[in-house]
């Protein structure tokens, strides 16, 4: 846990300095790799954040390999059994249609996964070329394009993913771009920080002097040496994804039935919760267990990273 | 001679660290008159800061311990005193002020504000009591117009202004000791000489004492009566400002002496110390100057020496001495 | 002066406000997918609503200008599935309970944020520090839709002693407002920590110790004023953050507030209530945040933007 008590996955617009996040260049530059391999090292003694990983590649593990593990299929009613408690045959009991449990708690790890990994990528891309693009311009520009991320900042997403379901129907592929699209934000902030600092480096100079146009240097210079930043607050944005969607699936208003998400696994559970606490317990206790592993893998990354090093 | 209103024996002060236990302070011994100016001089590192704010309870205990000694004020003992007696002597009958004027003021609160705390707290003077009060030492210190200055928050004045408050703020209770960390390093050369200005001014009209901290020479030579030279945490002279200028007994000091610039001589290139300052975790037991010092002996590496009295009133501690 | 920056904060927000306005006012009137795409049945009497309402014969910039005027006027228009309902009389039934349950929340969320903030700071590193510390991950990483259900589960069902639904009596709103209100008392704790724990190391304090202050003293009057800082910056995410969460708080606590009649629109598609809701939504999070940023010029004397 950071000694500093508020890196842990704030939502506060407070942009985070990029310059926090890696080791300066310059700093990288004299040591050599021996920096990165510094940061690795006290991310794996971080106990939680390596407990965290490594449940993180089991879970992964698991839903890959879901259509083999799973002893039913996820919609497979059996109605002489409903709303049965855990036991041998339902290892997760059975839910009010007879569902098996397990079986649909798998499935839905692999959607709340996918939705997480997809939408984290398209607002990597958004995030990226909007940032790189902004600080490479700088100027009036630049102070523009980051005055509306500002603006934007404040408004909860959420409602805007809601009126595009509304309008456009609950698509798979909509919800995670939609959802992708409320966490760009950030990303363009930290890419702006990163290109700007490394705006002034000679190589850029010299790439420019050559007559090397814009959008090449940006996209085969700037962008590759940002990734440093950009990659730990991926580690951050996938939670905060994963929880957008369970949110929307748990009103309705997420993923199509019969295809259930553990947001939807929970809502399921909330209804049945007086008779069978169960159908709530699991899905619940998957979802907080991967959610509190990506934040401490995320948090262990930013503390790893830290260049104000070790702190007594 | 009167009794000493301050007199510290043999304070020893270290800070338990993982990498070792620091030795700050390692057997500190000086008085201090009513009324009087003690310079202390040294290096970054040698410990002057740290002595005085040990006694003072200004360093929090763990990592700082006191490893030994007394401080005694008027007679009680300071580091054995409750915390409680403590905060009653801090910033009434003993005041401390510090390097960096800039920072040492509350941002979020009006000067007036700040200034008035020491008469609320110690003095029982009520708040308007107290403001009148502060508005005098304002304007003692030189700040034109101090109703307004009572009112500003410290943003809006500059560093010099700023440490006239500080001194303004220490000087309310009247106390019997000031203590001024390096208050004019931050400061530029003009803005410096008038500093000295105004604390040599409050001090004959008040009749406290001060204790000096700086790095400069010439600085001490113009405000100080009596000098202390500290060097790693150690005790290396002391004298009167004559004695030690004129006549010092130590390498060290003149070491410094030879490296300070001067105006009426025309000089060469300047001759630094060479070497650096030894690392406190790792001290022998011997002087701790031993490998800067032109002149060491064997037995400087092993034993530190005893005192030597030069003079009356001037010590000095090296082995040197002896052979003499 | 901070005046200057505020007016310049408005300066920027009216356009802003204007563009998501019109946004609206197109997504409703034009949108594929929306209320008046050819495609879609729209039962008569609705229909007679909102040619009423909208006047859909009107050249278009007279629609635009005439929707502009309603909302100068706060009026939103008729429902788009209720035909003897509108918008407006819907949004006066359940803001009301919302705006409570929000504003119970909040004080929650702060009293319980900065005490244990402030309480950790006061002596950092032992078990005042540690627990409360600890028990702020829960609120950060878990959602509201779990911490709900687990209280309710705690509380209502094993332990009997909070009701579970409703918003009757004043113990109704117990459990609502403390899950609601539990994430942002999180944040807040480890901000109040943060923001004092990094004034504690500042040379002012140093200077208020060498004045003979006593510790709480010193927490209370010099390092409160700076350190809270971070958690007046945070006020605006959390009132959005609040405003999200109610929509799942109603639904699972049967809350009839504004947040639960939005889902349910959502789930009905009534276009005219989702938009005005959505709309209303965003003003109050500008307003907010304009109030927010009052507060900081206010409370930090140093602040003075270009």
């Amino acid at each position: 846990m950071s000694s500093d008590g508020i890196s842990l996955y704030p939502p506060t617009p407070a942009p985070a300095p990029a310059s926090a996040m890696v080791p300066s260049e310059d700093a990288m530059e004299e040591a050599g790799v021996s920096l990165w391999q510094d940061a690795f090292r006290r991310l794996f003694k971080n106990r939680l954040a390596m407990g965290g990983f490594f449940f993180l590649v089991f879970l992964t593990l698991v839903c890959i390999l879901t259509p083999w593990i799973a002893p039913y299929s996820f919609d497979q009613q059996n109605l002489q059994y409903t709303l049965q408690p855990p036991s041998w045959t339902h290892w997760m009991g059975t839910d009010v249609l007879g569902r098996d449990l397990f079986t649909r708690v798998l499935y839905g790890g692999r959607i709340s996964m996918l939705v997480g990994i997809l939408a984290s990528i398209v607002s990597v891309i958004v995030g990226v070329v909007y940032g790189s693009v902004s600080g490479f311009i700088g100027g009036r520009t630049d102070n523009l394009m980051m005055r509306f991320v500002d603006i934007l900042y404040a408004l909860p997403f959420i409602f805007l993913v809601i009126i595009l379901m509304v309008y456009f129907g609950r698509n798979i592929f909509l919800l995670f771009i939609a959802l992708g699209l409320t966490q760009w934000l950030t990303m363009a902030r930290i890419v702006r920080g990163q290109v700007i600092s490394l705006k002034h480096k000679e190589f850029v100079q010299a790439a420019e002097s050559m007559g090397v146009p814009a959008h090449s240097i940006i996209f085969r210079h700037l962008i590759p040496n940002s990734l440093g930043p950009v990659i730990v607050y991926l580690t951050l944005t996938v939670p905060s994804v994963i929880l957008d969607e369970a949110f929307l699936s748990f009103l309705g208003l997420g993923v199509q039935a019969p295809m259930a998400s553990w947001g939807t696994l929970i809502s399921n559970g909330v209804e049945a919760m007086e008779v069978a606490p169960w159908l709530l317990i699991f899905p619940a206790t998957l979802l907080s267990l991967s959610l509190f592993s990506l934040n401490f893998l995320g948090d262990g990354l930013r503390d790893a990273l830290d260049p104000k090093g070790a702190r007594d | 001679m009167s009794a000493p209103i301050l007199e510290v024996k043999d304070l020893k002060a270290h800070f338990h660290t993982r990498r070792g236990i620091v030795k700050a302070v390692d057997g500190i011994s000086f008085q201090v008159q009513p009324g009087e100016t003690l310079g202390i001089v040294g290096e970054s590192g040698s410990g002057k800061s740290v002595c005085q704010m040990s006694y003072l309870g200004l360093i929090p205990q763990p990592p700082l311990r006191i490893a030994g000694g007394e401080a005694l004020f008027k007679g009680t003992d300071l580091l054995k005193a409750r915390p409680s007696t403590m905060r009653q002597l801090r910033g009434n009958r003993i005041s401390m002020i510090f390097q960096e004027p800039m920072t040492s003021l509350n941002p979020y609160l009006r000067i007036g504000s700040q200034l008035i705390e020491p008469l609320v707290l110690h003095c029982q003077k009520s708040k308007k009591e107290a403001w009148k009060i502060a508005s005098e030492a304002l304007a003692a210190v030189g700040i034109s117009d101090p109703e307004a200055a009572m009112r500003a928050y410290p943003h809006e004045f500059s560093g010099g202004m700023r440490q006239r408050v500080m001194i303004a703020m220490a000087l309310t209770t009247k106390p019997d000791v000031l203590i001024a960390d390096e208050p004019t390093t931050a400061l530029d050369v003009t803005v410096q000489a008038q500093i000295l200005e105004i604390l040599k001014k409050l001090q004959a009209q008040t009749g406290m004492a001060v204790i000096f901290i700086t790095h400069d020479l010439g600085v001490v030579a113009g405000i100080a009566d009596r000098v202390l030279v500290m060097y790693a945490g150690r005790l290396f002279e002391e004298g009167t400002t004559e004695h030690v200028f004129y006549r010092s007994h130590h390498p060290y000091t003149q070491a410094l002496l030879r490296s300070t610039p001067r105006i009426d001589v025309t000089q060469g290139s300047l001759p630094a110390i060479g070497g650096l300052p030894p690392d406190l975790s790792r001290l022998t037991g011997g002087c701790p100057f031993y490998e800067r010092c032109g002149q060491h002996k064997d037995v400087c590496a092993n034993q530190f020496p005893k005192v030597y009295w030069p003079e009356p009133n001037h010590r000095s501690y090296c082995h040197l001495e002896e052979a003499v | 002066m901070g005046l200057r920056y505020l007016i310049g904060r408005i300066a920027v927000m009216v356009p802003v406000f204007l563009i998501v306005v019109t946004v609206v006012f197109a997504m409703i009137r034009f949108a594929p997918g929306g209320p008046f795409d050819t495609e879609r049945q729209i039962p008569p009497d609705i229909m007679k609503n909102l040619n009423a309402k909208y006047h859909l014969d009107e050249p278009l910039w007279k629609q635009y200008f005439r929707y502009l005027n309603d909302l100068a006027h706060f009026d939103l228009g008729p429902s788009f599935k209720h035909s003897n309902r509108t918008v407006n009389e819907i949004i006066g039934d359940s803001l009301p309970v919302s705006a409570e349950l929000g504003l119970i929340s909040l004080v929650w969320a702060l009293l319980i944020g900065i005490t244990a903030g402030g309480l950790a700071a006061l002596k950092p590193n032992t078990w005042s520090d540690y627990v409360p510390m600890s028990i702020s991950i829960l609120g950060i990483c878990l959602p509201t839709f779990v911490i709900g259900p687990l209280l309710i589960l705690v509380f209502g069902l094993w332990l009997r002693v909070l009701p579970v639904a409703g918003w009757n009596s004043w113990q109704d709103r117990i459990l609502p407002s403390l899950t609601l209100g539990f994430a942002y008392a999180a944040y807040i704790s480890r901000l109040m920590r943060g923001g004092l724990m990094e004034i504690r190391s500042q040379d002012y304090i140093r200077t208020a110790r060498a004045k003979g202050l006593s510790e709480p003293k010193i927490l209370v009057k010099h390092a409160l004023r700076g350190g809270i800082l971070p958690v007046v910056s945070f006020l605006g995410p959390a009132l959005a953050g609040i405003i999200t969460g109610a929509l799942v708080t109603e639904t699972i606590f049967n809350i009839p507030g504004l947040g639960r009649f939005f889902i349910e629109s959502a789930l009905n598609r009534d276009y005219t209530v989702v938009m005005g809701t959505a709309l209303l939504y965003f003003t109050l999070i500008f307003v907010c945040n304009f109030l927010v940023d009052i507060l900081y010029v206010f409370l930090d004397p140093r602040v003075k933007y270009e």
